[in-house]
């Protein structure tokens, strides 16, 4: 897994994008994507009030692409640059930190107090707010980690299954079961979609709980 | 027999073996050429097989085996070993 292949592979997906050339009626891959795309960002959209929505393009885009790089890592003999954890923690740090530091510049008291929920009991809450803290600290890290180690586990388990497989086949019926193991096993993996839907539906859930837009 | 097209603008198609070597010495591999050449050969394909009104699965799916046998002649060094032995 040389170091060219990272580079093809994190911009291949830009191929299979469309570009708009001004018809009115498109082709049926660019309106299908049009339409995907439409409601995604309606999606996202929608919890947010009109100040967040300067945020729709680099969400929309972010999604986008998770999506596109690990649907294509599915593949064989294809490289998934989102398996890195660098690339990851990449992703979700500067995002995450950018919304808090907007949270804090625009509103702090409101954001600050998020870190208490309402109704606790007082003497619990000086606990209460270093573990809200903590939690709010490791959010970064959580997004980068859950993305690497969901697909990173679900690539070494279709591997596995399949060698299991290929190489039980000196004894016949153990194959048959493990076989469907492995269908099993990648079409839930394409769960990676929802992958990605949980990615930005976390990091969009870190934005409007700031509610600092 | 003078050749009616110049030998500079006929296709791949219509040049004939004897002149394949002038033929390729003569085309443009300046970067911006190449450039161009990429720019046209995409466009070929893509206003033949995506940007029809209905395209079908067979367009993404060419794009998608060449982008399989890329990655498989990218990693054949680091595959090879895993071949089917008895003894590894």
């Amino acid at each position: 897994l040389g170091i060219p292949l990272v580079l093809i592979a994190t911009t291949f997906p830009a191929l299979l994008l469309p570009s708009p050339n001004n018809r009115w009626i498109t082709s049926r891959l660019s309106t299908l994507q049009l339409w995907a795309i439409n409601m995604i960002t309606k999606q996202l959209m929608m919890p947010l009030d009109k100040k967040g929505h300067k945020w729709a393009l680099i969400l929309t885009s972010l999604m986008i692409f998770l999506l596109l790089t690990n649907l294509l890592g599915l593949l064989p003999y294809t490289f998934t640059p989102t398996t890195q954890l660098s690339m990851n923690l990449a992703l979700a740090f500067p995002l995450w930190l950018a919304t808090l530091l907007i949270g804090l510049r625009n509103q702090p008291s409101i954001s600050l107090g998020h870190l208490l929920p309402e109704g606790t009991p007082t003497p619990l809450i000086p606990a209460l707010i270093l573990i809200e803290t903590t939690s709010l600290l490791i959010r970064p890290l959580a997004l980068g980690v859950r993305l690497t180690a969901n697909l990173t586990a679900g690539h070494l388990l279709i591997q596995l299954t399949s060698t299991a497989t290929t190489v039980l086949l000196a004894t016949m019926p153990a194959v048959s079961l493990l076989t469907l193991l492995i269908l099993l096993l990648l079409t839930i993996l394409e769960v990676a979609v929802a992958m990605i839907q949980a990615y930005v539906f976390v990091l969009l859930l870190s934005l409007y709980l700031q509610e600092n837009i | 027999l003078p050749a009616a097209v110049l030998l500079k603008d006929t296709k791949l198609m219509d040049v004939k073996l004897g002149q394949l070597g002038t033929w390729l010495a003569m085309r443009d591999f300046t970067p911006g050429g190449i450039l161009g050449a990429v720019r046209r050969g995409y466009n070929r394909y893509y206003n033949k097989y995506i940007n029809v009104r209905k395209g079908g699965l067979g367009g993404v799916s060419m794009v998608l085996a060449g982008y399989v046998v890329l990655s498989y002649i990218w990693s054949y060094s680091h595959v090879k070993h895993d071949r089917r032995r008895k003894y590894h």
